[in-house]
């Protein structure tokens, strides 16, 4: 049996029923991220005054992840085009180019999550916190006590508050701090379980990064396998390349409002 | 993308599109640059910040949804869909900061 109205608009609706479809399948993302957004806005307006975190992520990696996905965007919709014109070669060329930079943002995406698991903040017995990124960990926890010995690159502050901007903290000189286990009283990394804002940050880019994944996924099948309905039902398959270009732009329309909140404000 | 939008598929016409695209490809990228540097502006209050960001932010996302996505020239089936979604999406935004004049006396938010 044929699916009906592939190509064909339906004639109540005006359109074809993919277009439809993920039309109200972007309308529910939007709900989804919404929501998310909304919990971002509770949880920053509940932080006490000077305790949400300010320059813990890196601005010029954020800023060269948009362009990423904006550069993503237009191979996109010029991909679409190219088919638009009869042109199959320069939609393999174009939609190639989006699979690799969506990879890029993946893999820019990825170290930024690495750097955040390897930042850690301790707290020592004697009152001080030492705060930078672990370059040798040989710390064993048994019996609710640290043992072994770690080397971190950071600094020392005197007072929690001083890590919540970063972007001062980086005028203090980093060095390497060696640290016993002995002295540990709390060890913790800047994972989604250091505080709400790590929670936040990981949930809505995570989240983002798993639709950036399967995207890529679907526009990868596109540009395989799936390519050779081109020469069966070009203009089906035309459609179907509209389709995965409107989710796309909708991965990068999401980001266009991530990377100001959780990078630059 | 709609039939309205683009039913001529002559190379020419084409054109005339891709260097539509590549604009906004262009503005897109200006815009993140304002973005990035407004963000180093202190304006006087965080708030203000906030505001000039997302404002930026939505110029650069009526340019991806109107023009990459084709919504300036869609069909009204779709416009009624996002219609609901705005409608729905602006109440949940409203009803979140309503919520911050409305804790009950002596409630803690942290």
């Amino acid at each position: 049996m044929d699916i009906p109205y592939t190509v064909q608009p339906r004639p109540d609706t005006g359109l074809y029923n993919a277009k439809v479809g993920i039309w109200l399948f972007l309308a529910s993302e939007v709900m989804l991220f919404g929501a998310l957004f909304s919990t971002y806005i509770l949880l920053r307006v509940g932080a006490p005054e000077g305790l949400w975190p300010h320059g813990w992520l890196n601005v010029p990696i954020g800023t060269c992840n948009t362009v990423v996905l904006i550069t993503s965007s237009i191979t996109t919709v010029m991909a679409w085009a190219s088919l638009k014109m009869n042109q199959f070669g320069r939609f393999k060329f174009f939609h190639a180019c989006t699979i690799l930079l969506a990879l890029t943002f993946v893999g820019i995406k990825s170290y930024e999550y690495r750097d955040k698991f390897m930042h850690y903040e301790i707290s020592l017995a004697d009152g001080r916190i030492a705060d930078g990124h672990m370059i040798k960990n040989e710390l064993k926890f048994a019996d609710s006590k640290w043992t072994g010995h770690a080397l971190i690159k950071g600094h020392f502050v005197e007072d929690r508050k001083e890590l919540y901007d970063l972007k001062a903290a980086k005028s203090h000189p980093h060095e390497e701090i060696p640290i016993e286990g002995a002295q540990i009283k709390k060890l913790d990394n800047y994972g989604p379980w250091h505080n709400t804002y790590t929670a936040i940050y990981f949930t809505l880019t995570g989240l983002h990064a798993l639709h950036v994944i399967g995207g890529a996924l679907v526009i990868g099948f596109l540009w395989g396998p799936g390519s050779k309905m081109w020469k069966t039902d070009p203009e089906r398959f035309t459609n179907r390349i509209e389709i995965s270009g409107l989710f796309w732009h909708f991965v990068d329309l999401v980001w266009i409002f991530l990377f100001p909140v959780l990078y630059l404000l | 993308m709609s039939d309205s939008h683009i039913s001529d598929t002559h190379p020419e016409h084409f054109s005339h599109h891709v260097r539509r695209y590549l604009l906004v490809f262009y503005a897109l990228l200006f815009g993140t640059l304002i973005t990035v540097g407004a963000s180093y502006i202190p304006f006087g209050h965080r708030a203000m910040n906030i505001g000039v960001a997302l404002v930026i932010a939505t110029g650069k996302a009526f340019l991806v949804a109107g023009y990459f996505m084709h919504l300036i020239s869609e069909r009204k089936m779709i416009y009624g869909i996002l219609a609901f979604t705005a409608f729905f999406f602006v109440g949940l935004m409203a009803l979140t900061i309503w919520s911050f004049s409305n804790f009950p006396w002596h409630t803690t938010t942290h």
